[in-house]
């Protein structure tokens, strides 16, 4: 039996949410990062399913690019952290704010 | 033409001096002098040419033209105008020459003569126009220059109220010109005097509604509304009640322009004006009334206030309202010849007065009480003789240019019809007055102890020769223009078909001799009060307190102004600025930028620096478009 299409999306948007959640409220920086990777993913999961209900390898395709670019963010996500880290001893978000007024 | 050098001598006079004294200082007068005497020779040139009967026209240039308005600039010279150029270009020769000695190391002297070269220039433009329109530039323009003359002390608080006033003044009177000059150009679609005059017969019987714009019918003669509207600049300008408020105040400034502006030329605009529009004011028997009665009315208000007033300068100013009472009377009465011949005579003699009260106030280190004078004849007997000159031609003493001006004047007045009879009766016990003011005056100044501040005393001389020269020639003057024949000369301009017999009659010559016994006895008057029984004037003051304290404080039209329309104005001005100049104007610009600043610190707290309020605005922000595709 197949598992319907609405039961991938139901799990892509709790894993969504799940990031979205985890950005807007998590101090840590790399929890936040590791938040905007779970929000990547869910997006991957709707690609891949839809990939197959419409039998088209086009949204597989666009799963490697967003995981290729998932890593070279990741990688640069890193060296901000570790940036910030030197600069401030410290990777709680709420410390960083000199961006306004 | 030659005669355009008249006016324009001046001008280049205040050119040189306006832009240039600053360098030129004290050498101002080599400049202003030669440039007004010369066009005194051209004038009088001009006399002697327009006298043989031609009538000289320069025009000079089209100065606008729009659609159906075409004003030229050009000079006109006829018999009226060339008196008038004699008499403006002699006294302003005289008063140039004058200031030399008068204004003498004043740091204003550069600026003095540039004004007065300004002033001399525009009153022969006003004189000499061709159009309405240039008569009322320059007529503007004289007033400005009077206003700037007025407050040449300007860092004397006095001088420049009186200057303002005198301004703000005249500016009532104007408007009621303006408006009466644009009547004439809708009237008659010009403003050109050879346009106007032969058209105006032929409107004679025109009517005008002015309810029409409400609705209302109300005809009114043309000419009397053009009429009484121009005479409403006359008004202002040659101080006539009830705007001869300015002409005294307007003593502030330095004598020479009081000798020059404020008796013979500028305040003679408006006498001049008429007669220069009568062909217009013979077509309006009311506007000719008004006329006559304002004139007679200010006649008498003048010479009553004169009797008791104590500054020297201010009792010849109000005798100068006096005068030009007299002038206007006879121009509305229809005697435009006699009020230009008295206006002539008076031109000489007063300007003589006041450069004589001049000479006294320098004499007396500025001094301009008439209690604190007293026995100067013998120490400024050159001042002294020309004044009681002055003084006599003032009062109407038999042979003086005023006795001749003054008798033409009240015999044509007489010989007008019933109005003027009783105006002539007014204007002959004005005589009294006058000749009793003008002598109280010469023995209160020049007669008696000597009231004078001790420390002064021993320093009092006669002035420098750059004052009495002039004195005396005036003094010459006062006494030769009743010998020129001038209202035969100007008879031609005035007439209307033979409608003046110059025949008097017994009539005339009773009014002649009653006019000349009242100028005697004006004078024994004041001989038998301030000279035998010094202590009578005081009694004369508590036996008549009221009339006294009147004519003293000029029978309170100042004050009634003051509380009329001053302090009003002032009020609802000071309201005005306190209400809604800062409270509303200032407040709704204050409060825009309070407004502004408080927006912007509420919409700071939005920015707080925060990524993650700034990811949760985002997340947001998708929500609610999202939410808007599904649902909308």
């Amino acid at each position: 039996m197949t598992i319907p299409i609405s039961y991938y999306l139901i799990l892509s948007a709790i894993v969504f949410l799940t990031g979205i959640v985890g950005v807007l409220i998590r101090r840590n920086i790399i929890a936040i990062l590791l938040s905007i990777e779970l929000m990547l993913n869910a997006t991957n999961i709707n690609f891949v399913a839809f990939s197959e209900y419409f039998q088209d390898l086009g949204g597989q395709v666009f799963v490697f690019f967003a995981l290729t670019v998932a890593a070279a963010e990741v990688a640069i996500g890193l060296a901000i952290i570790i940036a910030l880290h030197r600069a401030k001893d410290s990777i709680n978000i709420e410390e960083f704010n000199l961006l306004k007024w | 033409m030659l005669y355009t050098l008249i006016p324009f001598l001046p001008l280049v006079a205040f050119l040189v001096l306006g832009l240039g004294g600053s360098r030129i200082k004290d050498r101002a007068h080599l400049v202003a002098v030669p440039a007004v005497l010369l066009s005194c020779l051209l004038s009088i040139g001009a006399f002697i040419e327009v006298a043989s009967g031609s009538v000289i026209s320069v025009p000079l240039y089209a100065w606008l033209t729009s659609g159906t308005l075409d004003v030229r600039i050009g000079l006109y010279i006829d018999r009226l105008t060339a008196v008038m150029l004699l008499l403006v270009t002699i006294v302003s020769s005289l008063v140039h020459v004058y200031t030399i000695g008068y204004m003498h190391g004043e740091p204003g002297y550069a600026r003095f003569f540039s004004y007065i070269a300004l002033f001399t220039f525009s009153m022969l433009m006003l004189v000499l126009a061709d159009n309405l329109l240039q008569l009322f530039i320059f007529w503007e323009a004289v007033g400005l220059c009077s206003y700037l003359l007025i407050g040449h002390w300007y860092e004397r608080a006095s001088a420049c109220a009186a200057a303002t006033k005198a301004f703000l003044v005249n500016r009532v009177g104007d408007f009621g010109f303006l408006l009466g000059l644009l009547l004439v150009w809708y009237s008659f679609g010009s403003l050109n005097y050879h346009d106007i005059f032969p058209a105006a017969h032929e409107a004679a019987n025109q009517t005008i509604n002015l309810l029409r714009p409400l609705g209302g019918i109300w005809e009114v003669s043309l000419f009397t509304l053009i009429g009484l509207l121009l005479f409403a600049g006359a008004i202002g300008k040659s101080a006539q009640v009830p705007l001869h408020i300015w002409l005294p105040d307007a003593m502030e400034g330095p004598t020479p322009i009081s000798a020059l502006i404020h008796a013979a030329t500028m305040v003679t605009a408006g006498v001049f004006m008429v007669a220069r529009l009568a062909p217009l004011y013979n077509l309006s028997p009311v506007a000719m009334q008004v006329i006559a009665l304002v004139g007679a009315a200010t006649m008498v208000a003048g010479a009553t206030i004169a009797l008791t007033q104590t500054d020297i300068k201010r009792v010849v100013a109000y005798s100068t309202v006096s005068q030009l009472g007299y002038m206007v009377m006879a121009c509305g009465l229809g005697a435009y010849a006699s009020g230009m011949y008295h206006l002539l005579t008076h031109g000489a003699f007063k300007a003589l007065l006041f450069l004589g009260c001049g000479s006294v106030i320098v004499a007396l280190h500025h001094e301009q009480d008439i209690r604190r004078m007293g026995g100067l004849k013998d120490k400024l007997p050159v001042t002294y003789w020309t004044f009681v000159v002055g003084s006599l031609a003032l009062a109407g003493f038999p042979l003086t240019a005023g006795f001749f001006s003054k008798d033409d004047l009240l015999v044509a007045a007489w010989m007008s019809g019933p109005l003027g009879q009783v105006l002539a009766l007014l204007g002959l016990l004005t005589a009294l007055m006058t000749a009793f003011y003008s002598f109280r005056l010469v023995f209160v100044t020049f007669w008696g102890p000597s009231h004078v501040d001790p420390h002064h005393v021993e320093h009092i001389h006669e002035p420098s020769r750059t004052i009495t020269v002039p004195l005396i020639i005036l003094a010459a003057l006062s006494i030769l223009t009743g010998y020129l024949g001038i209202p035969s000369f100007l008879e031609p301009v005035f007439s209307t078909g033979g409608e003046h017999s110059g025949e008097h009659g017994a009539a005339g010559l009773g009014i002649m001799i009653a006019a000349t016994v009242m100028g005697l006895a004006g004078i024994a008057g004041a001989y038998y009060v301030y000279v035998l029984n010094p202590h009578l004037p005081d009694r004369f003051a508590q036996q008549w307190e009221s009339l006294y304290q009147g004519s003293l404080n000029k029978w309170y039209v100042d004050e009634a102004y003051d509380r009329a329309f001053v302090k009003p104005t002032l009020t609802a001005a000071t309201e005005l600025w306190k209400r809604v100049d800062i409270e509303v104007i200032d407040g709704a610009v204050n409060g825009v930028a309070r407004g502004v600043a408080w927006g912007g610190w509420l919409l700071r707290l939005v920015q707080s620096g925060q990524t993650q309020h700034y990811a949760l605005a985002m997340a947001g922000g998708i929500v609610v478009i999202v939410t808007m595709f599904m649902f909308f």
